[in-house]
């Protein structure tokens, strides 16, 4: 049964890749090497790739350092410290950008994409982290120090290994995202494979040649999956005590304190103060700065019921493919749940054009209505839900649940008095932070949302690409208030004491 | 049992938004793609609805956002009308057989160089392509008399464009139906050795203005609407129109049309009418949009812009832009 719902699943993920297989096959395979073997491709590839591993690499060693920073070391304010790590996930990618080329123009460069992309998508690294340090029994560390190793060699040898499934989930989230950005990269001025796939649908109608980059695009994600899983390894992770719980041991940072605490201030400036500065300073100065608060106010209230349904959505739908991969291990499983990651790597409006083609022939009356809008919104972010349930499924021993049935609770007593008690924060933080997605999700709200459906993002986009930054900016900064409240979540469960 | 209980509910849910959204209205509306700036139809649109009492909805989207999206829904389209800011796209809906022929009582109001022969769409406004140039770099005497100019190495380093929009695009096609393409060819690889491309106009004026780069190919409205706007971008800059009919002065037509597949023709009709109609051309002028209006009895009036008579465009009628020709001489040269 759950394996049928797990296929049912997967098959729903991978119709964006049958569409795009579909129309790519229009293309003769002449054709098709012509066009992928040019100079210009050589440079998207190229600058694809270069993005991915300075771009993750850079997310992770941020994410990593302000995780271990806050839970390790005794810096000062670190609960405050902690909300401020967090709170770039409350500012969409596009208006970071947005504030940084508005601020300077040596942002549109390699380094700059490197650095804006990292301020966006670094704290997918460092939530998964700070949650797993907190979890993480001192005493491992103690005994490995008491052992006589440096504090360095403790992280690497025994921190690291032990938080390493977190961090790889989020360093997996951040390649997926940044291979399908396109936002803060169009206004960077950084040319990707997904910003050319835009531009193949923005000069003429060229599904064949746009969906063969998507197709490259997959590629580059199943590479991604294959490291993520060669690196993750096969280990158990379930622990049925809570350990021996108490503070760890802190890591006095004495005369490093003030770098520390400057990197940190660095960190909040460049990711919070930048973008918010430059949209308060359109909302000053811009002309067209009229705020419609009816119109603010139903494009936040229709934001706000999108983000939460597809949370839901994504969320509910995450489950069971999740509980086969971690439950049911084997080689379908794995594909099940691998198979749904596909689709997160290739940009909205080829996930949006599958959806419209697909279910216009097959379920017209569904046709543009909230319903395949959310189907739109879960292929995309089913990921970040994954991630996140299986973050917290993996932690939960199957012993507890043997136990439970044995002292004669039914199938879904145990599932509803053990399981999902164990698990609640994990499918609260999916939830969230796939809200956070929907939320500043652009095309395939477009192309799939009912008649009228104005969401801040696409207020937002309708106002900047017509030069009314103005009036762009107070649905922008409505957007980052909206997410406020997810972000808080993430930021409080991750550090919630699981005893 | 929660998840299920959280399935379920959800599911009802989700049905209910789109009931919800739908409550109020029996009353049929017609629903038009619209990837012309939203700002022109702020105030058309409930014009329209105020003097013929039918009730509009927009889908708002990118010229070929919603062109790909017209031809993958075909016939089964809920689009009464699809509205663009450049011809191509009309063009590819065009070329799908997805339109109606517009009456001729429609047609008459705006002139036949800015409508295909087909009479299957009509054009309703024109951008021009202008240089902006930033004022501390360059003198206006500096400039040159053609855009062809550009792709000499006097320009080497010198000049942006956004190559990658529906815009730039439009521009080539019109070099391309003037020039002829080995000429256009040539063009593009000089104009791509000079220069910095850019995502997006709007990019490419801010980084004039910024001094990163001396002279950027626009289209005329998004200097002016900056002047209008904080002047932000715009303070360092000014913009230049080519004449003479040199391909520079190319002006790019917006494009209405009435899909075949509608339910609600008459209104359709009745829609596109008022477009072009001296009312509605009247309310685009005077509009935030600052395009020029191709009803001859209405003029554009804004100090930002030259006057529509002034301009002198070279002669291209729009059926004659050949945009699949555009594309591959772009692949070819590698902007593509």
């Amino acid at each position: 049964m759950l394996l049928v719902v797990g296929l049912a699943v997967a098959t729903l993920t991978l119709v964006p890749l049958g569409y795009v297989i579909a129309t790519t096959a229009d293309l003769g395979r002449q054709e098709a090497v012509d066009f992928l073997w040019r100079p210009r491709i050589g440079e998207l590839l190229w600058n694809t790739v270069r993005l991915l591993i300075a771009g993750v690499a850079a997310s992770t060693v941020l994410g990593v350092a302000g995780a271990w920073v806050v839970e390790r070391t005794d810096v000062p304010g670190r609960g405050w410290w902690h909300g401020v790590l967090c709170a770039p996930l409350a500012v969409p990618a596009f208006v970071n950008g947005y504030g940084w080329i508005s601020t300077t123009h040596a942002v549109q460069s390699f380094p700059g994409a490197v650095m804006v992309v990292t301020l966006s998508y670094y704290p997918l690294v460092y939530l998964p982290t700070v949650a797993a340090l907190r979890r993480l029994d001192p005493a491992v560390e103690e005994v490995a120090t008491s052992l006589g190793r440096s504090g360095w060699s403790v992280f690497t040898r025994v921190t690291l290994p032990a938080v390493s499934p977190a961090v790889l989930g989020g360093a997996l989230l951040v390649g997926l995202h940044l291979l399908a950005e396109y936002g803060a990269l169009q206004l960077l001025n950084y040319p990707t494979l997904t910003t050319a796939i835009l531009q193949q649908y923005a000069t003429v109608f060229n599904g064949p040649e746009a969906t063969l980059l998507a197709l490259v695009l997959v590629t580059f994600c199943l590479l991604l999956l294959g490291i993520e899983a060669l690196l993750r390894g096969h280990r158990r992770r379930a622990r049925v005590g809570s350990g021996a719980g108490g503070q760890p041991v802190r890591i006095r940072l004495g005369r490093y304190q003030l770098p520390v605490l400057a990197a940190l201030t660095a960190v909040a400036c460049w990711a919070l103060v930048v973008p918010i500065g430059a949209l308060l300073r359109w909302l000053i100065r811009g002309t067209s700065t009229h705020v419609d608060l009816a119109e603010l106010f139903d494009a936040a209230g229709t934001t706000l019921l999108l983000a939460l349904l597809g949370g839901l959505t994504a969320t509910v739908v995450a489950v069971p493919v999740v509980w086969l991969a971690v439950r049911h291990r084997g080689l379908l499983t794995t594909a099940i749940e691998r198979s749904v990651y596909t689709a997160s790597a290739m940009p909205g409006i080829v996930i949006a054009l599958a959806l419209v083609t697909v279910s216009i022939r097959t379920f017209p009356s569904l046709y543009q209505t909230v319903v395949v809008l959310l189907v739109g919104y879960t292929i995309l972010f089913l990921p970040r839900a994954v991630v996140s349930v299986r973050s917290t499924f993996e932690l939960v021993p199957p012993g507890l649940e043997e136990v439970a049935r044995n002292l004669g609770c039914g199938g879904l007593g145990v599932a509803r008095r053990v399981t999902l008690p164990l698990v609640l924060p994990g499918l609260a933080a999916a939830t969230a932070l796939v809200s956070l997605a929907v939320a500043t999700e652009l095309t395939a709200t477009l192309l799939l949302a009912p008649l009228g459906t104005d969401t801040l993002a696409t207020q937002f986009w309708s106002d900047a690409s017509a030069i009314e930054y103005g009036a762009a900016a107070p649905y922008a900064l409505a957007l980052i208030l909206l997410s406020i409240p997810s972000t808080w979540i993430l930021g409080s469960l991750s550090v919630r004491n699981s005893k | 049992m929660k998840t299920l209980r959280t399935a379920v509910g959800l599911t009802a849910l989700s049905l209910l938004v789109p009931a919800l959204a739908a409550c109020g209205d029996d009353e049929p509306t017609l629903v038009i793609y619209n990837a012309q700036h939203e700002q022109l139809l702020d105030e058309l649109a409930p014009a329209f609805e105020k003097e013929t009492g039918i009730k509009v909805e927009l889908r708002n989207g990118s010229d070929l956002e919603l062109s790909n999206q017209l031809v993958q829904e075909g016939d089964a389209s809920k689009a009464d009308v699809f509205l663009t800011e450049n011809s191509p796209a009309m063009s590819q809906v065009e070329a799908a057989g997805l339109f109606d022929e517009l009456p001729s009582d429609v047609l008459d109001q705006i002139p036949a160089n800015y409508r295909p022969t087909s009479g299957l769409w009509t054009g309703f406004v024109a951008r021009s392509t202008v240089l902006v140039y930033n004022t501390d770099d360059v003198e206006e005497s500096e400039l040159p008399a053609s855009i062809l100019d550009l792709a000499d190495s006097a320009w080497d380093g010198r000049i942006c464009f956004s190559p990658t929009g529906a815009d730039f695009q439009a521009i080539v096609a019109g070099i391309l139906e003037l020039e002829g393409e080995d000429a256009t060819l040539d063009w593009l690889e000089g104009i791509k050795a000079n220069g910095t491309t850019y995502d997006g106009n709007n990019v490419v004026l801010e980084s004039v203005n910024s001094g990163n780069c001396e002279v950027g190919i626009v289209y005329h409205y998004y200097w002016a609407r900056d002047r209008a706007e904080s002047g932000d971008v715009s303070d360092h800059s000014a913009q230049y129109y080519f004449g003479n009919q040199d391909p520079g002065a190319f002006l790019s037509v917006s494009g209405a049309g009435v899909l075949a597949s509608s339910d609600m023709k008459k209104e359709a009709e009745e829609f596109v009418d008022f477009l072009v109609s001296e009312k509605g051309q009247q309310i685009i002028a005077d509009s935030y949009a600052l395009e020029y209006p191709l009803n001859p009895a209405v003029s554009l009036d804004d100090d930002g812009v030259k006057p529509f008579d002034e301009l002198q465009p070279p002669q291209v009628n729009v059926s004659d832009l050949d945009s699949q020709a555009v594309v591959d001489l772009m692949t070819e040269v590698g902007f593509l």
